[in-house]
């Protein structure tokens, strides 16, 4: 198990308990410290249980913003991939028209931000920024190139694990969700107080894409398969099929 | 069939790249200002967060990313009763939603200023969903 300096463990044991949850106070993710909140919730206002959208942007919407390798005159370097999946409610219903946005760094594991310092280059021809609308089938897609992995200063010898930021507005006010998607396999897993803080094993398997040959475009890019659940909704009664 | 939600991840610190390409603080064209502070357990700014407001009567959307003093600005409807309020920000793993009553927020230079707190005793009140 990985250590800080003040002895505190960076990530810490599995617990299937918090089953979907993220831990707030999430001790190896140190900037939780004064930013988790930690007085006990209000109820819902019952009138946002099930109120509708409008979804937030969906008229803002440009060419090759979910093609991220377009958005320049040439082709950022890294090794290129599709990301498709389905946006679905835990009814396994489609959401459809849901804004999708994406953000991530660039092959080298440097972002398009004034605030990162990380010592890798630029990539002049990535932005790293990407959106769209999902069809009648929930289904969305970006082509992007593979972010690589990034120091954070967290601890000593931190390093995030490749990811993409999703953000995600479903039809209901309340699915609103904002994580991140991780590749199969990374080495950095364990290491990482951020993909930990959810404790549940299975849970954070959901945050894992899978490698999809079927996904796969031959002689131009792998294809990766990564399917986002939203809730149904406070207190709604499940509709009967 | 239920399935597994997918867990809540922190918006991280570079989320303007991807969610404030775009100015989107301006719900309406004529309005009132709604501003405040995004304030930590310590009272501190919270330099990297995002405010998404939505007013239900007009059903609009506006969205401000903080500023290195923690503020957020937008320009709602005159005659908006309340806005919801979502909050992420590196450091905060799951969005908070709150709901800003209009008539509790205090007059600031012509605007309504509404602070949101993350912790401690002072804490915004957020709402479990």
């Amino acid at each position: 198990m990985a250590v800080s300096d003040e002895q505190t463990p960076i990530v810490l044991p599995d617990d299937p308990e918090f089953g979907p949850d993220v831990q707030l106070d999430y001790p190896g993710y140190r900037s939780t410290r004064w930013r988790a909140p930690n007085r006990p919730l209000a109820t819902l206002p019952e009138e946002l249980h099930q109120l509708e959208g409008p979804v937030f942007g969906e008229d803002t919407l440009g060419a090759h913003d979910d093609d991220l390798t377009r958005q320049h005159a040439g082709d950022p370097l890294g090794e290129r991939i599709v990301v498709t999946g389905r946006v679905l409610d835990e009814d396994g219903r489609p959401i459809r028209k849901a804004l999708v946005e994406v953000w991530q760094a660039n092959a080298a594991g440097r972002y398009h931000h004034e605030v990162d310092q990380h010592p890798a280059p630029l990539d002049p021809n990535f932005s790293g920024a990407g959106r769209c609308l999902t069809d009648d089938d929930g289904g969305y897609g970006f082509v992007t190139v593979k972010p690589g992995a990034y120091p954070w200063g967290n601890h000593e010898n931190a390093w995030r694990p490749a990811h993409i930021h999703f953000s995600i507005f479903g039809r209901l006010f309340t699915q609103r969700l904002v994580t991140q998607m991780y590749f199969p396999g990374d080495p950095l897993f364990a290491y990482d107080p951020i993909f930990n803080s959810v404790r549940d094993p299975k849970a954070r398997s959901l945050l894992v894409a899978r490698f999809d040959l079927e996904q796969t475009q031959p002689e131009w890019a792998l294809g990766y398969t990564w399917d986002i659940v939203l809730g149904r909704g406070a207190s709604a009664t499940p509709i009967e099929s | 069939m239920t399935l597994r939600r997918t867990p809540s991840q922190t918006v991280g610190p570079f989320f303007a790249i991807g969610l404030c390409r775009r100015p989107e603080n301006e719900l309406v064209a004529d309005g009132v200002r709604l501003v405040g502070r995004l304030l930590d357990g310590q009272d501190e700014p919270v330099n990297d967060g995002v405010i998404e407001i939505f007013d239900s009567a007009s059903r609009r959307w506006g969205r401000c990313g903080t500023d290195a003093e923690g503020r957020f600005s937008f320009l709602i409807a005159r005659d908006a009763p309340h806005v919801e309020a979502y909050v992420f920000a590196r450091g905060l793993l799951k969005h908070q939603l709150t709901r800003i009553q209009l008539s509790d927020a205090e007059q600031e230079d012509g605007a309504l200023r509404f602070d949101i707190r993350l912790q401690g005793d002072r804490q915004t009140v957020f709402f479990a969903v």
